[in-house]
């Protein structure tokens, strides 16, 4: 009986905590592979279409990104609720899609730029009207290759 | 003079300042990857020389500002879209620009619909007012006809080539992926050859 005794009075053993350090690295290792920085951060809501037959984007390196939707409430006072178009961290105009497909392409190497494509992440509840002028500045600056950015699901949820 | 053991490091902080850097990553970094329906602008030509294309060459999707969808002059839902668009590609009435009559087809032979999917355009407008939600539904369901027909043909015409049980879709993923085991010239041939049969024709109007 005593043998159970003994035990009880020395209280509880420490944990040792000395492998804590390799397991966070260890999961910090794996969120820095894994995972891309994230370059914009939106002024707009953004909530995109579904569609069932979505291709995947590969290189991300290659992707210029468009987007539009209505200004978020915190800049609904200043930008009013109509849709806007955002490109990187501003709210644009039309106007401004050339200069910025020229300054996405100064980026990058000479080899790479046939191969860019335009996503337009844009917001289901946006008007046809705005995308139908990006388009069109889209073709006057010869950037043909566009790509709707949508979420895998079923047509039935765009309403 | 004997030598002193060097005294040991403290490092009990180390999972502090790790999971600091964990967090910022966390924070800064994002995982998801981007998908969408690729399409290709069309380039702006100043002299387009003006082509004769019969009407009934022509399969028209009218949206207008209301989300209401018009087919070839008739008011349609969007769940029909599809099978429609597929039964006017398929459709197969008479013979494509060099006479050959489409033996890969099982549409109604209909006179009245489109001659040859080789010759068949999908012509889509939309109005200012259109939703880009809506819009994207008929995109999707005008990409699903097309993908309807090239995997019907895949599954048909690949078992000939070594391609067993293998569709459209999935011989475009084989062909990307990079651990992918197969002849993958043979495979480009096939997808090439599908594409030609089936051309996405589908042309929009401003």
């Amino acid at each position: 009986m005593s043998k159970f005794k003994k035990k009880k009075d020395g209280g509880l053993p420490a944990i040792n905590t000395a492998s804590l350090p390799d397991i966070v690295f260890m999961l910090l290792f794996f969120f820095m592979v894994a995972t891309v920085m994230r370059d914009n951060s939106l002024m707009i809501e953004n909530r995109l279409p579904s569609a069932s037959e979505v291709e995947k984007l590969e290189h991300k390196n290659l992707v210029m990104y468009i987007y539009v939707g209505k200004p978020s409430s915190s800049y609904k006072k200043k930008y009013g609720t109509e849709a806007r178009i955002q490109l990187n961290d501003k709210f644009a105009e039309v106007s401004d899609i050339a200069a910025f497909i020229a300054s996405e392409r100064a980026t990058k190497r000479e080899e790479e730029i046939p191969f860019l494509i335009t996503s337009l992440k844009v917001d289901k509840k946006a008007n046809m009207g705005l995308i139908g002028d990006i388009k069109q500045e889209l073709r006057k600056v010869n950037a043909l290759k566009i790509n709707y950015a949508s979420i895998k699901g079923d047509v039935s949820r765009n309403k | 003079m004997a030598k002193r053991a060097a005294p040991e490091v403290n490092a009990g902080s180390m999972a502090d300042i790790a999971f600091l850097l964990l967090i910022f990553f966390l924070v800064t970094t994002t995982m998801e990857k981007d998908s969408g329906i690729s399409r290709k602008l069309p380039p702006i030509v100043d002299d387009t020389p003006d082509v004769v294309i019969k009407q009934k060459n022509i399969f028209t999707v009218l949206l207008n500002g209301k989300d209401q969808l018009l087919v070839e002059e008739e008011i349609m839902e969007l769940k029909n879209l599809r099978a429609a668009a597929v039964e006017f590609l398929d459709n197969a009435g008479g013979t494509d620009k060099d006479g050959n009559k489409c033996d890969y087809c099982q549409g109604k032979k209909d006179p009245r619909s489109s001659d040859h999917p080789d010759k068949a355009i999908i012509s889509l407008k939309n109005e200012r007012k259109t939703s880009y939600g809506t819009y994207i539904s008929v995109q999707n369901e005008l990409v699903a006809a097309y993908n309807v027909l090239r995997n019907r043909r895949a599954l048909a015409i690949g078992p000939q080539r070594g391609y067993r049980d293998m569709n459209f879709l999935q011989m475009q993923k084989n062909y990307k992926d990079v651990n992918w085991v197969g002849n993958k010239t043979k495979l480009k041939e096939l997808i090439d050859q599908i594409k030609k049969e089936y051309p996405q024709k589908l042309s929009e109007v401003q």
